[in-house]
């Protein structure tokens, strides 16, 4: 019998300092027979081992059709991931997965997208940007809200630029401290709802970040006429084993690693905000 | 169903130890150690607890010893068949770093020997259930609980001595074992009544010296199951309790009963059902190697629910909430039943003696 926590071996092949706590591991297998049979898609995330410290679950950011290494992009906040940020090209570490269920890309096809993120970094979301600029025709307008705490926790800056020259794509930024020369929006990231442009019934929206943040994005959607069923959250729990068996990261019945971590709102709405679930 | 009864004398029944060793099963039943009954290995029948009778009551477990002949005139002690299938550790990989700085990852498959349990009771069969659910019938099947799980031979006995704790006749689970084990056994004074439910069981049934069973000796036997399922003064208010309390999140009880739990952990590490469990890294000293653990962890302590800064459940308030509305609640969706099979394990072995019957009918009235 297979044992599904063994993790493989991968190498480092390129770090990339995002912001001052944030940073991107580029990772390929040094099995080169387990990259080609390893598929994915955005929103899924993999368990990553430090050797000798101990697994974190981190999401995937680079392409499913990129098949030449497998992106992590980090915060370090916690034991495992400040242990992580150290580490350079060509150490090794291991990698299982990918887990859980990612973001609906093939129900979103044919419609407006909005996609709101609060915090840092939000690389969940960020490869969903990616994914669906990369595939541009397939899907109606692309509304991209992203907020920060500080103007300068933005990491992405030229992408962002990049991707508000994009045809039927509006990007707005808010940061809740601005420094000289931002020239976005100052306060929080709920504020952009009143200069979006949303289309309800033709909208599906995924959110990701802070769940106060998450939660007044709902508010703010359901008071503009989007359905609860069209909008989609990321959510982040405890977890051991990625596999639904550990217990730590349920929300009531559903298991975040299993279940989620993107879940369709309805799902999580009799408990999301309620105080320890 | 059950053949009609055998009826295996107890002057008869070191025959079934002998019978299972030579199967190439080890023993594992029911024996008195550290004033508790507890399963472990056991060599011949002078290990079983014979005439001893317990009395548990909220926060309270003994036993007494008695001249009577009956090897299972018992409810259960804390633990049974939970350590020899989610054992408390197991090591699930090692990782070796080599000296040009590569990992070796090494998983050993788990080895188990085929064991065969006496004195499995309705309750604990009820727990394997959602295990069995839980570890392999997973998108993942988990390879230690497999291993050790299909090499069980399980024999019930049939509860006639609930404690004043027990309340498995509430939730259906008991106290007659219906299904999930090979042998079934009722004691009666003079011997067991003895029926198989499996290919297996009926193999080693053959090999007993068995005769039929005389229709007072199944009366006697089904009138004392009956009578124990009576006797029974505990209860839960309803088997699916998942509505009344996710609608009641806010009751005061939960900060009352928060007063008194100690956050210890004592009755999800009893619990049958109970499968939560950690994993962690022991590195050698001289960072050589690395072992990956996994050990049975609660909801009741403040790692749990740790994640970068934020502990979700902070409190014992949130924390007995998780257990409970998890455990009667939310388990519904998870597994189609309670994760309460009625064992009042949670009962005895809580150090303040808090009853999860008194819990529920306190927050669901």
């Amino acid at each position: 019998m297979q044992n599904p926590y063994l993790p493989r071996e991968a190498e480092i092949v390129e770090r990339i300092q995002e912001a001052p706590t944030i940073f991107t591991l580029k990772l390929r297998f040094t099995d080169p027979a387990a990259q080609p049979g390893y598929a994915y898609v955005p929103g899924q995330f993999n368990m990553i081992y430090l050797y000798g410290i101990g697994e974190v679950a981190i999401s995937i950011v680079s392409d499913p059709d990129e098949t030449e290494t497998l992106d992590h992009t980090i915060r370090a906040v916690g034991r495992v991931t400040r242990a992580l940020s150290r580490l350079k090209p060509g150490d090794r570490i291991g990698v299982r997965g990918p887990y859980g269920r990612g973001w609906p890309l093939l129900e979103a096809q044919g419609k407006d997208v909005a996609l709101i993120t609060g915090g840092l970094g939000c690389a969940p979301l960020v490869s969903v940007i990616r994914y669906i600029v990369a595939r541009r025709e397939r899907f109606r307008r692309l509304l991209i809200m992203q907020g920060v705490k500080r103007s300068d926790d933005l990491i992405w800056h030229e992408q962002y630029q990049r991707w508000r020259q994009l045809p039927d794509t509006e990007v707005l930024l808010a940061a809740e401290v601005a420094e000289p020369g931002w020239t976005w929006h100052e306060g929080l990231v709920t504020a952009l709802f009143d200069r979006a442009e949303i289309d309800p019934g033709q909208t599906i929206v995924f959110l990701c970040g802070p769940e106060p943040m998450m939660r007044a994005s709902i508010y703010e959607l359901g008071q503009r006429g989007v359905a609860d069923e069209d909008i989609w959250l990321s959510m982040e729990r405890n977890m051991h084993c990625g596999l639904g068996h550990c217990g730590h990261c349920m929300i009531g019945a559903p298991f975040v690693c299993r279940n989620g971590p993107v879940f369709p709102y309805p799902e999580l709405k009799a408990l999301l905000g309620k105080k320890g679930f | 169903m059950a053949e009609p009864s055998h009826y295996l004398p107890r002057s008869e029944f070191p025959r079934l130890l002998s019978v299972l060793a030579s199967a190439g099963y080890r023993c594992v039943g029911p024996r008195v150690r550290d004033g508790a009954v507890v399963y472990e290995p056991i060599s011949g029948v002078e290990d079983l607890p014979k005439g001893v009778h317990d009395r548990q009551v909220p926060g309270q477990y003994q036993l007494e010893q008695t001249a009577e002949p009956r090897f299972f005139a018992w409810a259960n002690g804390p633990q049974a068949l939970r350590p020899l299938t989610f054992a408390g550790r197991d090591k699930l990989w090692s990782a070796e770093r080599k000296p040009d700085g590569s990992i070796d990852f090494k998983s050993d498959p788990p080895e188990a020997e085929p064991v065969a349990v006496i004195g499995a009771r309705a309750c604990d069969l009820a727990a394997l259930y959602v295990y069995d659910r839980h570890f392999m019938q997973s998108a993942y099947p988990d390879p230690w609980y497999t291993a050790r799980r299909q090499k069980l031979f399980l024999i019930a006995v049939h509860c006639t001595h609930p404690s004043l704790n027990c309340f498995c006749a509430s939730t259906g689970d008991g106290p007659r074992a219906s299904y999930g084990y090979d042998l079934a056994l009722s004691e009666l004074d003079d011997g067991f009544l003895i029926e198989a439910r499996s290919e297996k069981g009926e193999r080693i049934l053959a090999a007993l010296p068995v005769r039929e069973a005389s229709a007072e000796q199944i009366e006697t036997a089904d009138r004392e199951i009956e009578d124990a399922g009576r006797r029974q003064v505990k209860g839960l208010p309803s088997r699916n309790l998942k509505d009344v309390l996710f609608a009641r999140l806010d009751h005061p009880r939960w900060n009352e009963v928060a007063q008194r739990c100690l956050s210890c952990t004592n009755c999800t590490l009893v619990c049958p059902t109970c499968f939560c469990h950690s994993e962690n890294d022991v590195a050698s000293l001289d960072g050589s190697r690395s072992e990956h653990y996994r050990e049975w962890d609660s909801c009741f302590t403040q790692r749990h629910s740790y994640i970068h800064g934020i502990t979700i459940r902070p409190d014992t308030r949130t924390r007995y909430r998780q257990w409970l509305t998890h455990k009667v609640g939310s388990w519904h969706d998870q597994f189609g039943r309670s994760g309460c099979v009625g064992c009042g394990r949670c009962i005895t072995w809580c150090p303040v003696g808090i009853d999860i019957t008194e819990e529920l009918a306190a927050i669901c009235r």
